[in-house]
């Protein structure tokens, strides 16, 4: 499985064609450069919403990990809440027993632990159809709730874990009671996470997983291991859900059941839908939505906020998801003009089966 | 023991009564109702606000919670649940989770959060002893109820000319458009059939499963597993699933009460792995 587009070949004018390609999807357009701007301006312009910013760019980078086993693999999965839940724990108690302390090294520890989780649990969504693999995805996030639910003692089931404590990042930077300092280290491990997935799907192996969403079986035809592939992103997926997780521990010093409950699964599946899946964003803008529209509604109805998620998934489905998905469009074939290229996802998966 | 084993067979009938309905629905159209829970809460608060608010007694208190909730089920899918059938599995994932958010924060709006009884005839309560085991009444009845519509739903589903129609419609849709059934007739009235007994089990259920507005959520996973487990070619699949499943939680929860759920998800996954199509299923050839 190789991740890098392998450097032109000029004996060879097709793998000389298909690098350029490549290299033209994978260029920055004007529109996304702005929207990191944007993102950048809220770390000094919205200093006393720092909190629920931080919430929200854990979302997107949770939605984000679903992003790329839905959007890119076409799996659909109830469980992703399972790895949010491990990395999430595993923070914790990384934290809680000083095994490790650093923030930052714990959390590419939480990330790995997660990341195991993900390749063994990966084999189980290899057979069957859309519907076995919500099930055995659901299973799983069960289960792991199951188990942190009896290992009381070290989990603190269903009260949570509490006294856990987080060292300052890098140890120089405290995290602060105003959640300055975590909305930008949530930032930082946002993007980062976001430049490594974007690098992903833009390379060979990202086209190879469009199209065994596509048709697996004339992927596998065209001599694609469907089934690696989809090992592959899953577990990268299990890695980004269990950093995204493993933020939400540091950040809030605690973690509990919640961690891995259905309703967490279900939300992030709204949060990629309201935004798009496919194309990355989708999380991040769908987060921020999210976000504000339950800020809105917890405000108007603190305890029933839930009614109008509920009728807002029943009104996506029935109004046509590829409708609401493709409102971001527009905006994506005016950045493409503006920089006067053909819309390169049009361009090469434009005519799948 | 022997009460054990009992109460067991209880609940799986009660799980199957539950369930048979999504099974019909998953088998025909291929639909991932993961709302089905939500008509069986339906029933069960139907029944208490029935029996407990307007004092009607608890005998009729359970044929107009089947048939509220069949005429609720009725309605709901010729108003919604039509533009659904032929979207994607994820679409109807995502409108059944909506559905099922909509129900648990509108009864949770109306009932309140906290948990319900339905009160049950004096006569039904206690337990009498049948070669030293005790047979609670209540779950006898239950028992009997359930046994019954089982013995019922088979003879429909053999015997009668409605039974064959669905039976050719699960089996082949196309085909049996082809031969001029009505196969959106057929489905509304399954389906409608099936939230009624959902309403039922729920009712039945209110004294042994718990009735809180929380109840789709914790129990869909369980309908999901009879369903998956079972298979949905024919209620024979369903109902071994049933009875399995609620023998082997009733006897986890008494011998291995650290465990928990944890074995039936578990037997769930691993089935899953093994069967794709259910333990009982057949293998589909299309």
């Amino acid at each position: 499985m190789k991740t890098d587009p392998s450097p032109p070949n000029v004996s060879n004018p097709v793998a000389a064609r298909v690098s350029a390609r490549l290299a033209e999807r994978a260029r920055w357009s004007p529109l996304e450069i702005a929207f990191w701007l944007a993102v950048v301006a809220t770390v000094f312009f919205l200093p006393n919403r720092h909190l629920i910013l931080t919430e929200t760019a854990i979302l997107g980078l949770f939605a984000l990990s679903l992003d790329l086993i839905l959007g890119y693999a076409g799996i659909i999965s109830l469980g992703q809440a399972a790895f949010f839940g491990v990395g999430a724990y595993a923070a914790g108690l990384l934290a809680k027993y000083d095994l490790i302390t650093e923030p930052v090294l714990a959390l590419l520890v939480s990330g790995a632990v997660a990341t195991v989780v993900g390749f063994i649990t990966s084999f189980l969504v290899l057979r069957g159809s859309d519907l076995t693999r919500l099930m055995v995805t659901l299973g799983v996030a069960l289960v792991l709730r199951e188990i942190a639910n009896k290992f009381a003692e070290y989990t603190g089931g269903a009260d949570g874990l509490q006294g856990v404590t987080i060292s300052p990042v890098l140890g120089l930077f405290r995290f602060d009671l105003y959640g300055h300092t975590a909305y930008v280290y949530a930032l930082t491990v946002l993007f980062l996470l976001f430049l490594l997935a974007r690098r992903i799907v833009n390379s060979p192996f990202g086209l190879s997983l469009l199209s065994l969403k596509g048709n697996p079986l004339r992927a596998s035809a065209i001599g694609i291991a469907v089934n690696w592939r989809l090992v592959a992103i899953y577990t990268v997926s299990a890695a980004y859900a269990g950093i995204a997780g493993a933020l939400l521990t540091q950040t809030t010093a605690f973690t509990s059941l919640d961690v891995l409950a259905f309703d967490r699964s279900a939300d992030v599946l709204l949060v990629l839908i309201i935004g798009g899946a496919g194309y990355l964003y989708g999380g991040l803008i769908g987060a921020v939505i999210f976000k504000l529209m339950q800020d809105w509604l917890a405000n108007i109805t603190p305890q029933y906020w839930q009614f109008w998620i509920g009728l807002l998934l029943v009104i996506i489905v029935l109004v046509g998801r590829d409708r609401i998905s493709n409102w971001t469009a527009p905006i994506r074939r005016l950045t493409a003009r503006l920089d006067r290229r053909p819309v390169a996802t049009g361009a090469i998966v434009g005519k799948r089966p | 023991m022997l009460t054990i084993l009992f109460d067991g067979i209880a609940y799986g009938m009660l799980l199957f009564v539950l369930a048979c309905g999504l099974a019909v629905t998953l088998g025909l159209m291929n639909f991932v109702n993961l709302a089905h829970g939500a008509f069986a809460m339906a029933g069960g608060y139907i029944t208490v606000v029935l029996v407990n608010r307007l004092g009607v007694p608890f005998a009729l208190g359970l044929p107009l919670a089947f048939v509220f909730t069949a005429l609720i089920g009725l309605v709901l899918e010729r108003t919604l649940y039509v533009h659904v059938y032929r979207k994607s599995h994820l679409d109807q994932v995502l409108f059944s989770i909506g559905l099922v958010f909509m129900s648990v924060a509108a009864v949770d709006y109306v009932m309140g959060s906290s948990q319900q009884f339905v009160q049950i005839p004096d006569a039904l309560h206690g337990q009498f002893d049948v070669f030293g085991a005790g047979i609670g009444k209540y779950r006898l009845l239950i028992i009997a109820v359930c046994g019954a519509l089982t013995v019922a739903l088979q003879a429909i589903l053999t015997k009668t000319r409605f039974g064959s129609r669905l039976r050719a419609a699960v089996d082949d849709q196309r085909v049996a458009r082809g031969l001029g059934i009505n196969v959106g007739i057929v489905f509304a009235v399954t389906f409608a059939f099936g939230s009624g007994l959902a309403g039922l089990g729920g009712a039945l259920g209110a004294e042994i499963l718990g009735l809180d507005p929380t109840f789709p959520l914790k129990y869909m996973i369980y309908f999901l597993i009879v369903v998956t487990v079972g298979g949905t070619a024919s209620i024979t699949g369903p109902f071994l699933a049933s009875i399995l499943l609620g023998i082997g939680d009733v006897l986890g929860k008494y011998y291995v009460p650290t465990l928990g759920a944890f074995v039936i998800y578990t037997i769930m996954i691993v089935v899953l792995i093994w069967r794709p199509q259910g333990l009982f299923g057949r293998v589909t050839v299309r």
